[in-house]
């Protein structure tokens, strides 16, 4: 087990693996997408009081949890970084921050394209939508604060530590809801309870969730070949490509 | 078939919101993609040089 891990945190064969994987994810990515967006667009009715506005979730709310998902991973390849310097984790860290990013504008963007016809306002300073904000300038702070050091291996020490202490937004946007008296709705899929929307939408929303998922690690297993090939540009793996 | 771009009335909400979702995650797909690229053939440009 520890030799597995240990030969998946080596650069040269990771780069190799994730350079396999990628056709295969994205194949595996078209296909989920597809499906999902041939249900969610297609076969679902819809909805009794939204209409066709409601179709939005099916983007919203599979970004709005990889933008929290794509946190919790950089946030635990923080404390991986401090307590064992592993370089990879540093190539993970760094490498999801855009995708996590961009997951997060989206979120914010589709919910307030949503919060227009359906609230009958684009923004409102709520508890869900603020700490969602938040959450984007932590990403944009990481990336900044990272950009900003030139010794990669002191500026991944410097992101870690931001990207734990952040980490006390995560429960926070969860449970907004719950703690304030806010203007978006409860959680309809994530609680213990039977979900409470229509199998003919849950089973595409359920689709678009895996598709973003399998799109992150595709997305990031790219992106860290990118940041390998810079980082490691003067090892022999990489003269040896 | 106007019927499904019409959205019930929606589509000035529902298209730029997948639209925008399109366009974000082509993004992140084909930079790094393009980024990779560049560094490989600077790469190999600067082994051809120290040969």
């Amino acid at each position: 087990m520890y030799l597995w891990f240990h030969k998946l945190g080596s650069p040269p064969h990771f780069y190799r693996l994730a350079g396999k994987w990628i056709p295969w994810l994205t194949a595996l990515f078209l296909m989920l997408m597809l499906a999902g967006l041939y249900g969610g667009l297609i076969v679902a009715p819809a909805d009794y009081q939204q209409g066709d506005s409601y179709r939005i979730i099916f983007v919203h709310v599979p970004s709005a949890w990889m933008s929290l998902f794509i946190y919790m991973v950089m946030a635990f390849c923080g404390g991986v970084i401090i307590v064992w310097r592993m370089k990879l984790a540093e190539v993970v860290l760094i490498s999801s921050a855009p995708i996590g990013a961009s997951f997060t504008f989206l979120a914010l963007i589709t919910g307030s394209l949503w919060g227009k016809p359906m609230w009958g306002t684009y923004w409102v300073w709520d508890a869900r939508l603020t700490s969602e904000l938040i959450l984007l300038f932590l990403y944009l702070g990481i990336i900044g604060l990272h950009n900003a050091i030139d010794d990669k291996r002191m500026a991944a020490r410097a992101v870690a530590i931001l990207a734990l202490v952040g980490v006390v937004n995560i429960p926070i946007i969860h449970f907004s809801v719950e703690w304030w008296n806010s203007l978006h709705q409860g959680p309809t899929v994530t609680k213990l309870d039977e979900p409470s929307i229509h199998y003919s939408m849950l089973i595409p929303l359920l689709l678009m969730a895996l598709a973003f998922q399998v799109y992150y690690v595709l997305a990031l297993f790219q992106k860290c070949r990118a940041e390998l090939l810079q980082r490691e540009r003067n090892s022999r793996w990489v003269e040896e490509l | 078939m106007a019927e499904f771009f019409y959205m019930g009335g929606y589509a000035a909400f529902v298209w730029p919101s997948y639209g925008l979702t399109a366009i974000i995650l082509w993004l992140n797909w084909y930079l790094p993609r393009k980024q990779h690229e560049i560094f490989l053939r600077q790469l190999r440009r600067r082994n051809r040089a120290s040969q």
